[in-house]
């Protein structure tokens, strides 16, 4: 895959490094010339000097034929800029934005971004499932199909203990996907599995009803 | 008209003047003070600091009844951001965008945003002055 990284920054740096050792094509654009020659006297040629939300700089880097576009400066509208860009003249297929705020996600997903990554949220995603009284924690989002994955562990008081899973009453189109119990190893649920206290559950919901799916699997 | 304006450089100081005397209701925002010194003593308008590619900023500077919005930034990217913020989040009737490279210019425009290149209009009005007096 061809991969355009805008910003060599730190983040920008690893996230080449990694690409580079997956066997990827990546280059990096970044402005700052002296940010560019350490990239360069470290990995060789993938670092190109320039603007990533100018036109131009694209067209001479070739992103016509770029599968992914990821832009990952320290700045939201230079993000956005640079995606756009990509999108609208150069038709590359996927583009990853960075953001700082994530109020962002809004406009970036109604102005075609295909994907935003905020830190704060990712932070704030590791902190409930570090911290116990926390039985929910979402894994994974789905974002064209509008699905969440997320892991559910069974509380002592749980109303579904005991209850085979077809009894179970799950909102519209979830679904459980996997239970590992607190011992023992992990099984797909058929019809006929009874849910035991502590189970940890991966289930899978339309992001709109993750409150009762967790209000149908939590509530006493 | 009740305008909102954002960046109070020196366009955005006199285009915010020269509303402000033909009657409308403007707020000019700015993310840094210092930059209100370029509004006169006569300006009946409303300053305002804060960014404008804030939501919150931007609804407590009242975009969400603001009839027109201005973005006259120095940042290209900033002004772009800011209108897409209240053209499709907020749903600003109408919204206008300073975007210096006329590259990006042609872009939001095709796009759907008023904009306008001070480097093509410039450089066209120069042009012009040069070539007439041949």
């Amino acid at each position: 895959m061809y991969i355009i990284i805008v910003g060599g920054g730190r983040l920008g740096y690893y996230l080449l490094k990694a690409l580079l050792r997956e066997g990827h094509e990546v280059l990096v654009l970044e402005k700052d010339p002296r940010i560019c020659k350490t990239i360069t006297d470290e990995l060789g040629g993938v670092c190109f000097r320039g603007d990533g939300c100018e036109a131009a700089t694209l067209a001479e880097v070739g992103t016509g034929r770029a599968d992914m576009f990821v832009a990952v400066t320290g700045d939201d509208e230079d993000n956005l800029v640079a995606c756009q860009v990509a999108k609208h003249k150069h038709n590359v297929p996927r583009t990853i934005a960075r953001l700082r705020n994530p109020t962002n996600a809004v406009l970036f997903k109604k102005l075609g971004i295909d994907v935003t990554v905020n830190t704060t949220d990712l932070i704030i995603e590791a902190i409930e499932h570090e911290v116990p009284t926390h039985p929910v924690t979402q894994l994974l989002t789905l974002d064209e199909q509008g699905l969440i994955i997320v892991d559910v562990t069974i509380p002592a008081r749980s109303a579904v203990i005991g209850k085979m899973v077809k009894d179970i009453i799950l909102p519209t189109d979830a679904k459980l996907a996997l239970i590992i119990p607190s011992k023992g190893s992990a099984h797909v649920p058929v019809a006929h599995t009874i849910v035991q206290p502590g189970d940890q559950i991966i289930a899978i919901t339309p992001s709109q009803f993750k409150d009762e799916l967790k209000k149908a699997l939590l509530s006493p | 008209m009740k305008i909102l304006m954002m960046g109070c450089s020196r366009v955005g100081a006199r285009l915010a003047t020269q509303l402000d005397e033909d009657g409308h209701k403007v707020t000019i925002l700015d993310n840094d003070t210092y930059s209100f010194r370029r509004l006169p003593a006569s300006f009946g308008g409303t300053a305002l600091f804060g960014n404008g590619i804030d939501e919150e900023s931007l609804k407590k500077a009242g975009i969400e009844d603001a009839d027109v919005f201005v973005a006259v930034t120095q940042g290209d990217n900033r002004n772009v951001m800011a209108c897409q913020i209240a053209k499709f989040i907020f749903n600003v009737p109408r919204v206008v965008c300073r975007i210096y490279d006329p590259l990006r210019e042609e872009l939001y425009s095709a796009l759907g945003l008023e904009t306008l290149s001070p480097t093509k209009i410039i450089s066209e009005l120069f042009r012009e002055k040069i070539e007439g007096t041949e």
